[in-house]
């Protein structure tokens, strides 16, 4: 879980520390529905270990960019370039294992077990026993157990869920639920984290906690994150780049200030008069 | 202090993941374990054996197997009769084909096979779920029983059409056929449920159980962490049914002695272990254990208070127990879906605060 920032690198992406070369590129990207097209000719990139946020009205088409991102939506046309390679096609549990975890916009936790067997559940693409391991609980399965309790406890210290550990998640409030699911996806150590609206539906004080552990996240084991967030005060404040989505399009893209004042932005969010 | 966490401190996280992390558990188990290996096979006869013991410990097996598939995967099985047969049918292959290997042997091999056909039943569980998929583990049921039924290979041209197992000695104790003594008959089945259960808690306590009940829980979610849904599922219903299948071997080879398949292994049966999971608590390998007890004892219990307490007759008892168990399962999924098993942890968790309230 250490920093994957390459000096060199960071240095060359002007002067901010944290930042690397690009680690996914998404190239002309167009996905279909029947006869809705959700995204239409979309490009961007994500850099390594910087926090990108996709903002856009709603139905602007954020979540379905994250599930193509995921794997869990094939687009019609287009590329998705990871770590320099064209990505083939993949089923959502391959991708998973190729370092990308996400949170879901509804809580998507495994209500009958508890929160340590939820988090738990983030390790298993890094485990390695055996059915036959499992099943004696011999060596390398109890072995195996244990050295990732210990990484899950870590998350679990840093999220500041101890108290709720061997409590059923069903039993959890929204806040705390949340905060399980941030832990679950940190748990599989991911190259990159996509947060569908990890604010949503909070009250202050909640949001100002999911800012300070998102920030956190990203400085500490600097993990790349793609945000999607609807509270322009949170976008602003946390991401570095911003692209923005409307009815399927890319309308801006850059960083935060700048797509503020952007004309095109402007009118997305507060609408512009027709003529005629 | 009898059943508390305080003082027992947990210094390691392995003797936090334990089965039984309060002491009193443990030793109980350990009792409970001594006993039934020390204490009872001295005591029974033949009457405790076949009404209650053995008929016990093989349902709790089937219970278990079904238990992982349908208490910890989710995936709905009706077929637990049919798969129950296959375990029957491939003992009683094996036996007659090669006699000189034992039992033993044959039993776990029938469990082998009963997996190998439990994973092809288990391909429709990849695109059909919930209702669907018990209609398709259904026609599993229909279809083995008539395939027992129809192919006298099977019961090696029988003129009875019923399979009856030979004798067969283990250390010189014979353990199938009619000379067997109850006591052996206990142990033999006591062994494996004793090591199932412990596989079946080391399974799901693992990896794999939380790949299960997370298939479970949420597929979709499941598949973005990571979890391969094939693989995870079909590893779900070949050891469902190496359990199942074992189960089937035992009931046929160590407890009827002979069966005819349709009558011993109908879609009764299938709902009779259903019905022990629904009881004894979906997910829980205890839940497996209580919902055997239960189904098993009730009846022998009704007997021996309506028809030798009372004196009514022995049909009316009959449909009483029909009743009841209706009644209850009705009542279990209404008022606790989790079983016997949440009712028991329910009162540990208030045992463990006794006597204050909260």
């Amino acid at each position: 879980m250490t920093g994957q920032v390459q000096p060199a690198a960071a240095e060359a992406a002007g002067g901010d520390r944290r930042i690397g070369p690009v680690v996914m590129e998404m190239k002309n990207i167009t996905l279909r529905f029947g006869g809705v097209t959700a995204i239409r000719d979309i490009s961007f990139d994500i850099r390594e270990g910087e926090i990108r946020a996709i903002i856009g009205p709603n139905g602007a088409g954020k979540s379905s960019m994250l599930n193509v991102i995921s794997g869990f939506y094939r687009p019609q046309e287009g590329e998705v370039w990871f770590r320099g390679q064209r990505r083939p096609r993949l089923k959502p549990y391959q991708v998973a294992r190729q370092g990308i975890a996400r949170t879901f916009q509804n809580i998507a936790l495994f209500e009958g077990m508890s929160v340590l067997d939820n988090i738990m559940t983030g390790r298993l693409t890094l485990m390695r026993s055996t059915i036959l391991d499992q099943a004696l609980w011999w060596g390398r399965a109890e072995r195996e157990e244990v050295a990732h309790r210990e990484k899950v406890e870590k998350i679990i210290d840093f999220l500041e869920i101890q108290h709720v550990r061997k409590t059923p998640v069903g039993r959890l409030p929204y806040g705390l639920k949340k905060r399980v699911e941030l832990a679950r996806a940190l748990a599989a150590e991911p190259r990159i984290l996509l947060l569908d609206e990890p604010m949503a539906g909070m009250n202050v004080e909640e949001k100002e906690d999911m800012c300070r552990f998102v920030l956190d996240v990203n400085d500490e084991f600097g993990t790349t994150i793609v945000l999607i967030e609807h509270d322009m005060g949170v976008v602003m404040d946390l991401s570095d780049r911003v692209v923005v989505m409307d009815y399927g399009r890319k309308i801006a893209d850059g960083p935060p200030a700048e797509v503020r004042r952007d004309q095109a932005v402007i009118d997305a969010y507060l609408g512009v008069p027709h003529d005629g | 202090m009898l059943y508390r966490e305080a003082g027992d401190f947990k210094t390691t996280y392995a003797a936090d993941g334990q089965t039984f992390p309060i002491a009193f558990d443990r030793w109980r188990y350990y009792g409970v374990l001594a006993v039934a290996f020390g204490v009872v096979p001295f005591l029974i006869n033949d009457y405790w054996a076949n009404a209650v013991f053995v008929p016990f410990l093989i349902y709790a097996i089937a219970a278990i197997g079904l238990n992982i598939l349908t208490g910890y995967c989710g995936q709905v099985s009706l077929g637990t009769g049919g798969f129950m047969a296959v375990g029957a049918y491939a003992c009683y292959k094996l036996m007659t084909a090669f006699p000189e290997v034992s039992i033993l042997v044959h039993i776990v091999l029938a469990g082998g096979i009963t997996a190998g056909v439990g994973l092809l039943f288990g391909i429709p569980s990849l695109r059909i779920k919930g209702f669907y998929l018990a209609v398709a583990t259904l026609a599993a049921q229909f279809f083995l029983v008539w395939l027992f039924n129809k192919v006298p290979w099977f019961y090696n041209y029988s003129a009875s059409g019923q399979i009856s197992a030979p004798e067969r000695t283990f250390l010189g104790v014979a353990v199938t056929g009619a000379a067997t003594p109850a006591w052996a008959k206990y142990l033999v089945c006591l062994v494996f449920v004793v090591a199932l259960a412990w596989v079946a808690r080391n399974l799901t306590r693992g990896a794999l159980g939380r790949q299960w009940m997370a298939i479970r829980d949420m597929d979709i979610a499941a598949e973005i962490i990571g979890v391969n849904p094939l693989r995870a599922k079909l590893a779900a219903f070949a050891i469902s049914s190496f359990y199942v299948g074992i189960a089937g071997a035992l009931l046929f080879a160590v407890y009827l002695g002979a069966v005819e398949v349709g009558e011993a292994f109908g879609i009764n049966k299938a709902f009779l272990v259903l019905f022990m999971i629904i009881i004894g608590g979906l997910g829980s390998i205890f839940g497996s254990f209580a919902g055997a007890a239960f189904l098993v004892l009730l009846p022998v219990l009704l007997k021996n208070v309506l028809v030798g307490g009372l004196g009514w007759s022995t049909s009316l008892a009959a449909h009483i127990e029909l009743m009841i168990v209706g009644a209850l399962i009705v009542l279990f999924l209404i008022v606790e879906p989790h079983g016997l098993a949440q009712l028991w942890r329910l009162a540990k968790e208030k045992l463990r605060l006794w006597p204050f309230p909260h």
